[in-house]
């Protein structure tokens, strides 16, 4: 199978990879360069364990072929924390216990980045709305809608 | 039982201690079994069959193997010449590992491919040809049960039909008399449909023999590491893994709810694999694999009959029940009860005659019956009789509250001995549904709903107000495949008063390493942010069943709790030395013994272990620790109840749960943050299976809801905000009052929705529906009824 040669602005840092054609970006991020944060949870789209953000947009890296994050910039969960500080969205699921197993968490806590880089002050409804590409089979929501309004305060 | 609160330094029970499993799952650094790599690792994938039943009449492998990296494929017969390819259940029934000529329901194991990497091993999955004679399937558990049905098992020697196992309690005569004699008696057939666990992590291991020592060890998504260790030695033993040489390690679990409490056919095989190639296999579900053939569970046909006096006042119940368990019986219960524990399904009231049978049917689906997220078949029960109140207090005229509040076992009656052989051990059910009814506004409710009706709006109230047994349980009526359900800590105090404590139990997502740690704390006085936890790990932790049916707290609680005052009592001997007083003459308060009447006199629990290396009276062994296995004296009864209000578009028959109050009851808590994340998550999977979730089977036996697509597990804009509330009743036998709560809400919140949905249509005539309780079928009833908008 054909190889491309590919280059991709992982959390900052510029990472090359020789890769085929068909390779899932999820799997470039989880086997080519052992970041393994960033989870796979089902074949379909739907679960958003696979969250990560793609130049500023969160983007399900099950659904993108590597070779399509060419020229990239990727945000993954590994990414968040900056100079030993944690995001306040990794903060607000921690004191408001908006995770409990933790698989789905480094998506959910994308995705909620993504919002509150594009919505300051998001309503209960509007964070829901945001969230609703990523599932969460042990929390039912409720903390973790408060994890989010917890950060947005701390972002303001 | 009161527990006295320790100070927010030691942070023992009753603190909403901030999770210490969280620093590395916020940070993506927890460690799931596919996040492992091991060196010169191989990977599974496996093929399955596309029938429901079929003749195999020629695996092809030709192709496959041709592939680059295609090192091996694995059928039948290769595992038969080791005598493999079955294996039994946790229930004693047995199961194919891999078959040799017949598949007996879709998405079944046929063969696996291993290969150098994950997509080559899906590239020779694709590559490998079966041929296959299709054979009539039986997807109909009322055929498979009729007489003269072909039977399924005919590996089974003795096997004469299709009914796996007959089960009854209680008094049939009696209780048939007792209906007879009722003056009013409900009758509802009631289906809970086949669901999934559909954690977010599939399951998966990688399997590593190393040929040099003979060990095996196996990183697994397994909720009960020992019990696997034991049925991989009884399974393999005659091949040379003795239990000595096995070592599972469960690293983190990414949610379990008791589908990972089974032994998977994709386990055995990549076992298997790794001892003949002599590399670790790694074998990962995808999504669909998980849904298709992992074990499900529910799938009860049960027919419910109430009998009442006219005044409200239940009488008799009586319970028929058809259990469709697949192609095999792999549920994972107490050797004892087959039907697990549905004879509670008299539930919290105080019922005089009752009778409950269980007859569990072989048909073409995957094997199962597994106890999702509720302590063997209790969800059913439940559901069973908190529809029925319901349909006794419509048939009566009387509010569902008042009927309850008639019939509840009242305070003064616990312990309560069930006419099904329960001993409840505690519970004051009346203030929690009061407080549900207070906190809700019930009185308003239903004025509003009378008026809604007045103006054809829809909208009704649902009540269920449950009582849960968990804890499983208590050696003399419990065991899994003859192993006793106690379960195990082990708690040693290093000279510098820190410890480290381990379990049998595992967690997926609970948060043990918080709770117990906390356990430690209160016990000891040593804050919970020095007592490191750990589980999962056969070589290190003490034997134990493992964590599923709420049992964590009930038994590994109750052990930590037991080996801390072993350690407290030697900590008590070393202080006395240490002070030079008699030890009846120490106080003790968390952390600290100090000497009656000169509290300035004074040891730490920590300068008492550090006496305990460096200083230890003569003729006393050196060391501070402690283990305990936890015989429970009976098993633990939660309860609750909860109130739901759903407004009904008749146009479309949409459900919209308005709100929702749960008012749990689960004794003494640990961490009540903790406790409200188990219920919200709790209520999220009984929300699901009530209004979304459901896998079924067409005639062919082809499944639907075999992926994400149409298995609809709710999201954050289906899901309501949840209102919790509680009572504490202790419970009187636990050592710390605790009764376990991880499973309460999964139990209690499908009736309270189904019942909500039924108030609001009951007087167009719709007496009842089966969930989940989707648009389609509202609007079906609706129309029957001329009543679409």
């Amino acid at each position: 199978m054909a190889k491309h040669k590919i280059s991709v602005t992982v959390n900052g840092a510029v990472r090359e990879a020789e890769v085929e054609s068909r390779l899932l970006l999820v799997h470039l991020l989880r086997e080519v360069f052992r970041m393994t944060g960033t989870h796979v949870g089902c074949d379909t789209s739907h679960c958003g364990a696979c969250t990560v953000i793609l130049d500023g947009s969160p983007v399900k890296s099950c659904t993108m072929l590597a070779v399509q994050a060419d020229g990239c910039k990727i945000t993954t969960v590994e990414g968040l924390e900056q100079g030993g500080k944690l995001h306040p969205v990794q903060e607000g699921f921690t004191e408001k216990h908006g995770l409990q197993c933790g698989f789905c968490t480094p998506g959910m806590m994308l995705s909620s980045v993504a919002l509150l880089e594009r919505n300051k002050n998001p309503s209960e409804q509007e964070i829901r709305e945001a969230l609703a590409g990523n599932l969460c089979r042990c929390t039912g929501y409720v903390n973790i809608v408060k994890a989010v309004q917890y950060a947005a305060e701390k972002m303001r | 039982m009161t527990i006295a609160k320790t100070d927010a330094k030691i942070c023992g029970m009753g603190h909403s201690m901030k999770r210490k499993e969280d620093p590395r799952f916020i940070r993506g650094q927890g460690r799931y079994v596919d996040d492992i790599v091991l060196p010169g690792m191989l990977y599974m994938d496996i093929v399955r069959s596309p029938y429901a039943h079929a003749k195999i009449k020629k695996i092809d492998t030709s192709a496959a193997l041709k592939i680059p990296g295609v090192l091996a494929v694995i059928d039948g017969p290769t595992l038969a010449k080791y005598n493999l390819h079955w294996m039994p259940t946790i229930s004693s029934d047995t199961q194919m590992v891999l078959p040799i000529d017949e598949v007996m329901y879709q998405a079944q194991e046929v063969c696996a491919v291993i290969a150098t990497e994950r997509y080559i091993a899906a590239d020779g999955a694709d590559a490998v040809e079966v041929e296959y004679e299709p054979l009539p399937p039986m997807i109909d558990p009322f055929k498979s049960i009729a007489k003269g049905a072909p039977v399924l098992r005919h590996d089974k020697k003795d096997q004469k039909d299709n009914i796996a196992f007959h089960w009854e309690a209680g008094d049939r005569a009696d209780t048939d008399k007792a209906m007879a004699a009722a003056e009013v008696v409900v009758t509802e057939n009631i289906y809970l449909p086949r669901i999934h666990v559909a954690s977010m992590e599939t399951c998966g291991c990688i399997a590593d023999f190393d040929s040099a020592q003979g060990k095996l060890t196996v990183y697994m998504t397994t909720q009960a590491p020992h019990a696997i260790r034991t049925v991989f030695a009884l399974v393999a033993g005659h091949v040379g893994l003795s239990e000595e040489r096995i070592r599972i390690i469960s690293p983190d679990i990414g949610g379990g709810f008791g589908g990972k409490v089974p032994v998977y056919p994709g386990y055995v095989i990549a076992v298997a694999a790794s001892v003949v190639i002599g590399k670790p296999v790694k074998w990962i579900e995808d999504r669909m694999e998980n849904l298709q053939a992992d074990s499900f569970a529910r799938d009860y046909h049960m027919k419910v009959e109430l009998g009442a006096k006219k005044d409200g006042t239940m009488t008799a119940l009586r319970i028929k029940t058809i259990a469709d368990h697949g192609y095999s019986n792999a549920s994972a219960n107490p050797s004892k009860f087959p039907a697990g524990l549905f004879s509670i399904c008299t539930g919290s009231y105080d019922l005089k005659h009752a009778f409950c049978e269980v007859d569990a049917v072989y048909t073409n689906k995957p094997p199962g019956g597994v106890a999702y997220r509720c302590s063997f078949r209790v969800t059913e029960a439940v559901h069973a009789i908190e529809r029925i109140t319901d349909s006794l207090a419509h048939k009566l005229n009387m509010d569902p509250a008042a009927l309850r509040m008639k019939n509840f076992i009242k305070f003064e009656q616990f312990p309560y001995k069930s006419v099904l052989g329960w001993e409840y051990d505690s519970g004051n059910y009346a203030p929690a549904l009061k407080k549900a009814m207070d906190i809700i506004g019930y009185d308003a409710l239903r004025k509003e709903q009378a008026e809604k009706r007045k103006k054809g709006e829809l909208m009704g109230i649902g009540i269920s107000s449950f009582t849960e047994i968990v804890g499983a349980g208590p050696s003399k009526d419990f065991d899994i495949l003859g192993i006793k359900m106690f379960d195990s800590a082990e708690i040693r105090v290093h000279p510098t008063g820190k410890a480290i404590a381990r379990f049998g139990t595992k967690s997926q997502g609970q948060g043990h390493e918080t709770t117990y740690a906390q356990i430690v704390a209160q016990e000891l006085g040593i804050p919970a942010s020095d007592v490191q936890v750990e589980e999962g790990d056969t070589d290190t932790a003490p034997y134990g069943l493992g964590t599923y049916a709420s049992r964590s707290t009930p038994t590994s609680g109750a052990a930590c709790a037991m080996a801390a005052r072993k350690i407290r009592d030697k900590a008590r001997k070393i202080a006395a030395h240490l002070l030079e007083v008699k030890e009846e003459d120490l106080e003790w308060e968390p952390g600290k013994f100090s000497v009656k009447g000169a509290p300035q006199k004074s040891k730490t629990i920590q300068e008492c272990a550090f006496a305990a290396y460096t200083n230890h009276p003569q003729g006393m062994e050196a060391g501070m620790e402690a283990t305990h296995y936890y015989d429970p004296p009976n098993l633990t009864f939660p309860f609750g109840s909860y109130i739901c209000v759903v407004d009904i578009d008749s146009g479309t028959g949409v459900v919209k749960v308005r709100r929702f109050v749960a008012v749990d009851d689960c004794g003494n808590i640990i961490n009540p943050m903790i406790v409200d994340g188990q219920i919200h998550g709790g209520l999220n999977q009984g929300l699901a299976p009530a209004l979304y979730e459901q896998i079924s089977y067409d005639e062919e036996g082809n499944i639907t809801g075999g992926s994400f697509i149409d298995y609809y597990v709710p999201t954050s804009l289906e899901s309501p905000n949840w209102e919790t509330d509680k009572t504490t009743t202790p419970s009187p036998h636990h050592p710390f009052g605790a009764k376990g709560v991880g499973e309460s809400a999964t139990v209690g919140a499908p009736p309270a929705i189904a019942n909500a949905v039924v108030d609001a249509l009951y007087h167009l005539g719709i007496t009842h529906l089966d969930i989940p309780i989707t648009p389609e079928k509202v609007w079906q009833a609706l129309k029957a009824k001329g009543a679409t908008a």
